[in-house]
């Protein structure tokens, strides 16, 4: 499923709403999440999971092609635990 | 800096200002969201939301793990786990953003 669908499917269980603001709602939660994540803070959707950010350090990577030895600066990558009741709910 | 936890009140929050939806109905086309995405990763089915990520799932084998606190063999049943991989666009915008921030806690 693509954003798009996802948008799609909503649209058509809200017949009430214009398509176009079923995409602003989409739109507006996946910013949210994104732009709480760059504040370095966390989101917590209980029974979903919750996005965090993790601190990587800098390390010494390898060029795959040459073999050559590169530093890899320090970063902050977006992670993502599954929260209980999806994780039970894949596995039902 | 001080760092607070998003929850859904504040994502509804953002959708109620955005698009003037009651505040009721911006919270249940939240919750649609939500298990639109939890219901189509059920069925196997990978979601991918361009700009911010992909959730897929993963089946996971059977092995064999360890009670760490007796060192008792216990087998872990085979189970699927989900995995998300963030967008490109994601990815840069929270390493560009967030590499001053000194202490990020990290409790998952």
């Amino acid at each position: 499923m693509t954003k798009s669908e996802l948008i799609t499917y909503l649209a058509e269980e809200n017949p009430h709403l214009y398509q176009r603001d079923v995409e602003r709602i989409v739109t507006t939660v996946f910013d949210e999440i994104a732009s709480a994540l760059s504040q370095g803070d966390r989101v917590e959707l209980r029974g979903f999971g919750a996005f965090s950010v993790k601190h990587r350090g800098s390390r010494v990577g390898r060029n795959p092609r040459t073999g050559e030895a590169v530093q890899v600066g320090a970063k902050r990558v977006p992670y993502f635990k599954t929260g209980k009741q999806l994780r039970e709910k894949l596995n039902g | 800096m001080a760092r607070q936890t998003i929850t859904r009140s504040q994502l509804s929050e953002a959708v109620y200002q955005e698009v003037g939806l009651s505040r009721n109905e911006s919270a249940e086309l939240l919750e649609s969201i939500l298990s639109k995405i939890s219901e189509t990763l059920a069925n196997e089915e990978s979601v991918k939301i361009s700009s911010f990520g992909s959730f897929s799932v993963r089946r996971k084998g059977q092995r064999i793990g360890r009670n760490p606190k007796t060192g008792e063999e216990v087998p872990i049943l085979p189970r699927k786990v989900l995995v998300f991989r963030p967008s490109q666009v994601l990815k840069a915008r929270i390493s560009d953003a967030t590499i001053d921030i000194p202490d990020l806690d990290e409790n998952d």
